[in-house]
């Protein structure tokens, strides 16, 4: 644009398509610049999956501070479970194994919980290095001499962290036997009484905003701008507002003193899915609003036409043509809870809990705490469960997104 | 005319003598199920109100007993800089300083990367490139930011103690953290800009080629101007959602409140204070605990604002086209 002559003519000829050939080598090197930027954050994507997936399997080299030959002649693979029971026993100092039973008696304990006790707890098995996947697929050699060097009595074996194992066992303090049964089963408590909580009033809230209220009102406007600016309130905000109101100012009720539950202090999975659900409202809300504004207005016409009233109209009418929407953008907005973290640091999320969340006041820990926990750990082979336990979240996380979008193919209707 | 009693027997007023033939009373009616079922959706809508103020009150209440503290006082809160719970320091400065350095270096990433792609999406990709490109972009959004913690620590930081020297960069660093937050809000500042300028008319466009203006020249000179206030809102979003990001400055940012402008040295923010501290058992009663809700009433604040004024941006500056 610069090039035009001093007398304001455009150059001719030769020197008019040089120019204009520079304009278009310019804005071809530009467009370069711009997909390159676009693939950036694919190229982000397809690391951090990388990333996740090295961690997760990959040679693991372990050390036993007891030889297994001293404990039992035979391997100790093939040892029933009350011979390895007496292996305990006789290993053991009385209190020790005592703390054991009363965590949860031997009888109700599986075989591989108690080979896994008896490796931890008798040989003192533990991780001394581990490699991610590409270092176990590439440089096999290297490894080999690594360890001959560092650790000349380790184990070497291959191991994928996760596994159907990793999924049954509940948490351990040695990544070698930890597993994310407790979380798993925390996640899925946290989310059914988040939704059961958050879904009624988010779409109540929707249905109000789009059908009942009159937007010259103040406080219905009020109640718009509100919603659009808790959703851009931080996530421990939240937790924050938990930690004071529900753990705290109501522990009688959060902690189920009212019901007769003794255990437990406040900081339990009702708190938690109380708060996760005031998280996720403002999201619901403005995609079920989004869902109810889609419906066309002949429908409502229509059943005002044949005598409904309001709510008639809207319970037969509306809402299950809007469900499809509504449930997509509820899932999205689940998954969100599912994978946030920071609130539930605040709350109080259990750090270490073996037993299985069985009530509302149940303590508790969910998935990403564990993930949290696991990748602060310096230790050889947390890191590894950790990638693991981030899997398992992920599948977790794609399979209620499949659900979304089957949801949204098996019920959406071109609504005319 | 039998029948039309028969048939209406319901309606009040409509209970005359049998046989004798009333109009059908069309006066609204009371109902007292409709009223109920209204009352029970105004007050979900009401809900999001308490809500704030449960946040504001608590907040407020909290930071009150906080200042109040014989060994806090406000002035020090915001103009000394040193925090040390521990031994009574609360300047809130180094705290400051970090978010305020994650954040900027997450919006150095995703500023001109999000706005770049954005721009690709809308003025240059062709549908089906977008149908692929798009979604992919989303799935980053989706996930939990947890992971990019995990990420952070485990494959960013080594990656700069591999490229920049490991003397420089230490294992917890905030650079790590603020690349990968960047990476984290890029989806959002993309789709949010994206919006912006798929909602400039075509008209602007086609006068642009019109007068002879390449691509390049329609995107950044005519497109991107125009929408310009929607991409500010987009930046101004990205910005408070970095501010308010915990998760991945917790795992690899570092824990210790440290004054430092390198971006290679470890350095606590706001937000991964709050999650270390409140981490921990603390007791109710301590100064510790109290200094939580000080610091969640600046996070608060400061968020706030931004919010408020990216849709002031947009309500202000948008311009209405036909």
């Amino acid at each position: 644009m610069s090039a035009t002559t001093t007398s304001g003519q455009l150059p001719e000829d030769q020197a008019f398509r040089q120019y204009l050939q520079g304009r278009h080598r310019v804005g071809r090197a530009w467009q370069l610049f711009f997909l390159l930027a676009t693939c950036v954050g694919i190229l982000a994507l397809a690391a951090l999956l990388y990333n996740i997936v090295d961690g997760a399997f990959g040679y693991v080299a372990y050390e036993d501070k007891v030889d297994a030959a001293t404990v039992s002649a035979r391997p100790l693979e093939a040892l029933s479970k009350d011979e390895l029971v007496a292996i305990l026993q006789e290993n053991l100092s009385r209190g020790a194994f005592n703390t054991l039973n009363k965590e949860q008696p031997f009888e109700q304990r599986s075989q591989g919980d108690v080979y896994n006790l008896v490796l931890e707890r008798v040989l003192q098995r533990k991780p001394v290095a581990a490699w991610s996947l590409t270092d176990s697929l590439t440089r096999r050699a290297a490894i080999d001499a690594e360890l001959a060097e560092e650790h000349p009595n380790a184990t070497l074996a291959f191991r994928s962290w996760l596994s159907p194992k990793f999924l049954q066992e509940p948490m351990a303090s040695q990544p070698l036997y930890a597993g994310v049964r407790t979380a798993i089963l925390g996640s899925l408590w946290l989310i059914m009484i988040t939704i059961a909580i958050a879904l009624p009033i988010g779409v109540g809230a929707a249905v109000y905003l789009q059908e009942y209220a009159d937007t010259a009102k103040w406080y219905n406007r009020l109640i718009e701008t509100n919603i659009y600016n808790l959703a851009g309130v931080p996530s421990i905000v939240y937790g924050i507002l938990g930690l004071a109101i529900l753990v705290r100012a109501l522990e009688l009720f959060s902690s189920g003193a009212l019901f007769g539950v003794t255990d437990s202090n406040g900081r339990t999975i009702l708190s938690a899915a109380l708060t996760m659900a005031l998280l996720i409202l403002p999201l619901i809300i403005v995609n079920a609003q989004e869902a109810i504004k889609a419906v066309p207005d002949s429908f409502r016409q229509a059943a005002y036409g044949l005598g409904a009233t309001k709510w008639q109209t809207i319970w037969a009418h509306v809402l299950p043509n809007a469900l499809p929407g509504i449930l997509t953008g509820s899932i999205l907005a689940v998954s969100r809870a599912i994978g946030e973290t920071a609130p539930l640091i605040v709350i109080g999320a259990s750090t270490f809990i073996t037993v299985d969340p069985s009530s509302l006041f149940s303590k508790f820990t969910v998935l990403p705490i564990q993930i949290y926990i696991w990748t602060s750990r310096p230790q050889v082979g947390f890191h590894n469960v950790a990638a693991a336990s981030i899997l398992v979240l992920l599948a977790l996380l794609l399979t209620l997104n499949a659900a979304a979008i089957l949801l949204r193919n098996r019920f959406s209707r071109r609504l005319y | 005319m039998e029948t039309s009693t028969n048939l209406q027997p319901a309606l009040p007023r409509a209970a005359a003598a049998a046989g004798a033939f009333r109009p059908t009373d069309l006066k609204r009616r009371a109902r007292p199920l409709e009223f109920l079922v209204q009352a029970g959706l105004f007050f979900c809508g009401v809900l999001s109100i308490f809500t704030t103020l449960g946040i504001v009150y608590v907040l407020g209440q909290e930071s009150a007993l906080f200042f109040t503290n014989p060994e806090v006082n406000v002035v020090e809160f915001f103009t000394t800089f040193k925090w040390q719970p521990e031994i009574g320091h609360f300047g809130v400065w180094p705290l400051v300083n970090a978010t305020l350095m994650t954040s900027f270096i997450a919006m150095l990433v995703s500023g001109p990367l999000g706005l770049s792609a954005a721009i690709y999406l809308s003025e240059y990709a062709n549908p089906r490139l977008r149908s692929l490109l798009k979604p992919t972009l989303e799935v980053l959004a989706g996930i939990p930011t947890v992971v990019y913690g995990y990420f952070a620590l485990t494959f960013m930081t080594p990656l700069l103690r591999a490229v920049l020297g490991v003397d420089t960069v230490q294992v917890y660093n905030m650079a790590a953290a603020g690349i990968v937050m960047g990476i984290m809000i890029m989806p959002l500042v993309t789709s949010m800009s994206e919006d912006a300028l798929s909602a400039v008319p075509r008209s602007l466009r086609e006068a642009s080629y019109a007068l002879g203006a390449t691509r390049l020249e329609t995107a950044v000179q005519v497109v991107v101007p125009a929408a310009l206030s929607g991409i500010m809102a987009a930046f101004i979003i990205g910005i408070s959602r970095a501010i308010g990001e915990t998760m991945i400055v917790a795992i690899a940012a570092g824990a210790g409140p440290n004054l430092t402008f390198d971006p290679f040295k470890a350095a606590e923010t706001i937000t991964g204070h709050i999650a270390r501290i409140s981490g921990g058992d603390i007791s109710y009663a301590s100064i510790q605990y109290e200094s939580i809700f000080a610091l969640g009433l600046v996070l608060f604040a400061v968020t706030l604002v931004l919010n408020l004024i990216s849709k002031a941006v947009v309500n202000r500056f948008r311009q209405a086209y036909q």
